[in-house]
């Protein structure tokens, strides 16, 4: 295999790396804090998608000289909306599920069920596509070999901006000062006056939020449509559960794992194999390390 | 000497809980262990009956060495635990609790063809009486009192007829008289088994215990019959304080 | 003293409304509920391994699948040597292909394809495969305590997988169509009206099989120990018990029944797919449970019944609004009704029968009503 031809694979990887970091970061956040397991995450994602179309559809219509900045506005949209949903979600039915992982899980599927269909009513059953920015058409050719398109270098970089803000949020800010101490000693916490219940919502609300953004990063890489998100929302568990949920450091770790040995392995093998194999391998390391991959050591 | 712990410590996220510690339990000795919260107490109980594994030591019980086993393993060979909290089946009755507590035919196939005969009923019915439970056998564990909880747990214990029994704080949120009659029934079962207490309430100890162990930081601090730890200026300061 | 568990109402009526369908519907409409039934079969895995165990299986279309894919390439392969397909160096080997292998260009019968020649090893492999994989793998993970939302998901991936698997090696196993254009069993003409009626009480006969066995089970002791590890399993393991071996031998329980169904499903249906094996199917199969009552049988195979009466009455008529309903009764039933139509059944048993005996749970024994009065006889059963 040449070099160009490496570089390409290993950049295929890490354009799926972008949307399930984003995904995982999100799914690992809520997981982490609250134990819930959110089915619909991936009908969250496709609500991002789907809002950057709208975004897009709007500019079309009321401003199309101003379509180059379509792109910037949908992301802040998708994760404006999915984090208002994401808030509505948490305060109307998914709080009263707490220390129930899997009735929430289950509740979640139904919710996810009843978006898709809500979604199919909307859009229509058939995918539906964003137009690429102009300045986003064409790619880098760093080489004569190597030809990296651009829209694919644009959502890398949204990915290391978000991840950037979020390490930022949970580690620079009060809030994110709340939302750890929550997650590590919720009792103590609401002992010394943190508003428990606000603090959830919150962060259920940034899970659903960074999903929003992997949708509009999404929609960079394929066309949506009402099932996209029960497509992803398999590997983003993986993910989170391979990295273990405790750090977010795993989490991302994880998500570039994945990636890279599914486009590897699907340069490799079939589609399908490619598949099996990562979920096996998953299977496989969970069996010799619980806790994930990347997780730190757990005390007993 | 039915229990030898022998310079057992462990340690978590950097606190050591446990430090070098050495008791010996004899046969048929009710030995009270007593000390300030954070002391270890119920960490030695915890790698005792194999829910904690100790980064150094051992933990032996009659020729069997502790430490490598689970839980599940160190309760059949014969040692019994009770916990701070009542840890009963809730949703089975007080009848099944007991039953389920039954120390044979516990793996899955013999389970499923275990049988209630006459041997099985007259052991409940025995162990219900002791434990002042005989007139509620058909109620759900989860609608007794907390102190009728706590004589479930202990009769639990009674039915699984350990070698060596292990109590923790056992008459925590109790009445006056429901302790009397819990102290009855302690020194009651204590006959012919080995018992670790770990409990607070004095008036207590003093009516079960027949040696006390003062625990400290992780280590023993003092050992002997309740009057000479009562008089001894190392617990005095650190602990009593009276 | 054995125990003796009596038949329940309940089972006593579903029996009696299902051995009369044959004689008081139409064809199609006995069809649709023979079809129903194969359902019921994971339904009850699911009252048994997580009503019950607390163990929620999100991959109960894995092992269905295994039991109807095992059943059809039996079958599948009993048509071909009829119809005499495949290639000249096939039948040199011996054994005809399947159509589907043909179209796929495959030339010689897979290795593990051969020995479902024989009925005999078909239906081995059906009771066999399926719980010893699904054993295997839940003691593996239940010994390092992996549990909870963890092993669900590992379930639900490895559905995913499977589904995944035999879309792609179309050859093989027929792809994302399955294996279906089964011609008969044992010679029998399995497309008949006699023998799809013959199928149909032969799958009654085993749902009420299953459901007893079941029962027994959850009434021995080892019933309890699940329910005791279900609500405490560390207390569990100081009473001397090992959970990971019972919970691995109900998930596997679990799969077992999954396999009938899919079997019994293949031979009624004539066809073995994919669509039942992934996340989508398997999540559904929880549905069922959930809607008769995750702690009752009986409530399985009632729920099973209502919810696939409704899906096709509104996918036919109103498909949009389908899964509108189908998602809503997820979260009803989750929010409201978690031990589903045969919890409000209960209750409103007991509301008729003791109409002032709701004591709130909450009170000590000595003023409850019900309970303490009554005798414990030796040899009792525990309620249904």
């Amino acid at each position: 295999m040449s070099f160009d031809i490496a570089v390409m694979q290993a950049f295929n990887g890490l354009s799926l790396f972008t949307v399930l970091a984003l995904m995982a970061l999100g799914l690992a956040i809520v997981f982490g804090l609250m134990g819930v397991i959110n089915m619909a995450h991936g009908e969250l994602m496709a609500m991002g998608a789907y809002t950057t179309y709208l975004t897009a559809l709007i500019f079309e219509r009321c401003a199309p000289t101003l379509m180059a900045f379509y792109l910037p506005v949908a992301v802040v949209m998708a994760f404006a909306v999915t984090f208002a949903f994401g808030l509505t979600l948490e305060r109307s039915f998914i709080r009263f599920l707490y220390n129930r992982p899997l009735d929430t899980m289950l509740a979640t599927w139904g919710l996810s069920l009843i978006l898709q269909q809500a979604f199919r009513s909307l859009f229509g059953p058939r995918e539906v596509g964003v137009p690429s920015p102009p300045w986003l058409t064409g790619a880098w050719q760093p080489t004569s070999g190597i030809s990296i398109p651009l829209s694919r270098l644009f959502i890398v970089g949204l990915t290391v901006v978000v991840g950037c803000a979020l390490y930022r949020l949970l580690f620079g800010t009060r809030w994110g000062l709340r939302i750890r101490a929550v997650t590590q000693n919720r009792a103590m916490s609401g002992a010394v006056g943190i508003d428990t219940a606000r603090v959830d919502a919150v962060t259920f609300a940034i899970g659903s939020g960074l999903a929003g953004v992997a949708g509009s990063a999404f929609t960079m890489l394929a066309s949506t449509g009402p099932v996209t998100g029960q497509q992803y929302i398999v590997d983003t568990f993986i993910v989170v559960v391979f990295g273990g949920v405790e750090s977010l450091l795993g989490t991302f770790l994880s998500a570039f794992t994945i990636a890279q040995m599914q486009s590897w392995l699907e340069f490799m093998l079939t589609g399908s194999m490619a598949k099996a194999s990562i979920l096996l391998c998953v299977i496989v390391v969970l069996y010799f390390r619980p806790a994930g991959l990347f997780a730190a050591k757990v005390r007993r | 000497m039915i229990l030898s712990v022998e310079d057992v410590t462990v340690s978590f996220d950097g606190f050591t809980a446990v430090d070098g510690l050495d008791l010996a339990v004899e046969e048929d000795e009710l030995r009270c262990v007593i000390g300030p919260n954070g002391a270890g107490k119920t960490t030695l109980l915890d790698m005792i009956c194999g829910k904690t594994r100790p980064s150094r030591g051992s933990i032996k019980f009659k020729a069997h060495e502790l430490t490598e086993l689970i839980e599940y393993e160190v309760t059949r060979l014969g040692v019994g635990r009770k916990f701070q909290t009542p840890s009963t089946y809730e949703d089975l009755t007080v009848l099944e609790n007991l039953e389920i507590s039954y120390p044979k035919r516990r793996g899955v196939i013999g389970s499923l063809f275990f049988a209630r005969d006459a041997a099985l009923m007259d052991k409940i019915d025995e162990v219900a009486g002791r434990i002042y439970l005989r007139d509620h056998l058909g109620a759900k564990a989860g609608l007794l009192s907390h102190g009728q909880k706590q004589w479930l747990e202990i009769g639990m214990l009674l039915m699984q007829d350990p070698e060596l029994l292990l109590l923790d704080e056992p008459v925590a949120g109790m009445s006056p008289r429901e302790r009397e009659r819990t102290a009855e029934l302690l020194t009651g079962i204590a006959e012919g088994r080995s018992t670790i207490v770990i409990e607070h309430d004095m008036a207590f100890i003093r009516m079960i215990a027949h040696t006390v162990t003062v625990m400290h930081e992780g280590k023993v601090l003092a050992e002997g019959s309740m009057d000479e730890i009562q008089a001894d200026p190392r617990v005095i300061d650190v602990y009593l304080g009276e | 003293m054995r125990q003796r568990a009596r038949p329940p109402a309940g089972l006593l009526l579903i029996v009696a409304l299902l051995l009369a369908v044959p004689f008081v519907s139409d064809g199609f409409r006995e069809q649709l509920i023979a079809k129903y039934l194969c359902f019921t079969f994971p339904a009850i895995g699911l009252v048994l391994v997580w009503g019950h165990g607390g163990i929620l299986s999100l991959g109960q279309g894995l092992y269905f699948g295994m039991g109807s894919y095992f059943m059809a390439m039996f079958l599948k392969l009993e048509a071909a040597a009829q119809s005499n397909t495949g290639s000249a160096l096939s039948q040199f080997y011996g054994s005809s292909l399947p159509d589907f292998m043909v179209w796929n260009s495959v030339e010689v019968l897979p290795w593990w394809w051969r020995p479902f020649h024989s009925l005999l090893f078909t239906i081995a492999a059906i009771v066999v495969i399926p719980p010893l994989f699904a054993f295997l793998l839940a003691y593996a993970n239940f010994r390092k305590r992996v549990g909870g939302v963890y092993f669900s998901i590992i379930t639900l991936a490895l559905a995913a997988m499977a589904s995944i698997v035999i879309i792609g090696q179309q050859g093989y196993t027929g792809g994302v169509n399955g294996i279906t254009d089964f011609k008969t069993i044992l010679g029998v003409d399995i497309l008949s009206d006699r023998i799809k009626r013959v199928l149909y009480f032969i799958t009654v006969g085993t749902l009420v099989t299953s459901v007893l066995v079941v029962r027994l089970m959850l009434a021995s002791r080892t019933g309890k120990i699940l329910v005791a590890i279900r609500d405490r399993e560390d207390r569990v393991r100081f009473s001397g018990y090992n959970p990971a071996t019972f919970k691995s031998f109900a998930f596997a329980m679990s799969a077992l029944l999954a396999a009938v169904g899919g079997a019994l499903f293949a031979l009624q249906e004539g066809l073995a797919s994919p669509s039942l094996v992934g996340i989508v199917p398997s999540i559904e199969m929880v549905i069922y449970a959930a809607v008769g009552g995750r702690l009752s049988l009986v409530g399985a195979v009632y729920g099973t019944l209502v919810v696939f009466s409704a899906k096709t009455f509104f996918s036919e008529n109103f498909p949009e609004v389908w899964l509108y309903l189908l998602g809503g009764a997820f979260i009803l039933v989750v929010l409201f009704l978690p031990t589903g139509l045969a919890g409000l059944a209960d209750k409103l048993v007991s509301l008729l029968r003791f109409p002032r005996a709701s004591a709130p749970a909450s009170m000590s024994v000595r003023t409850a009503p019900e309970d303490i009065d009554r005798p414990v006889e030796l040899g009792s059963a525990p309620p249904a």
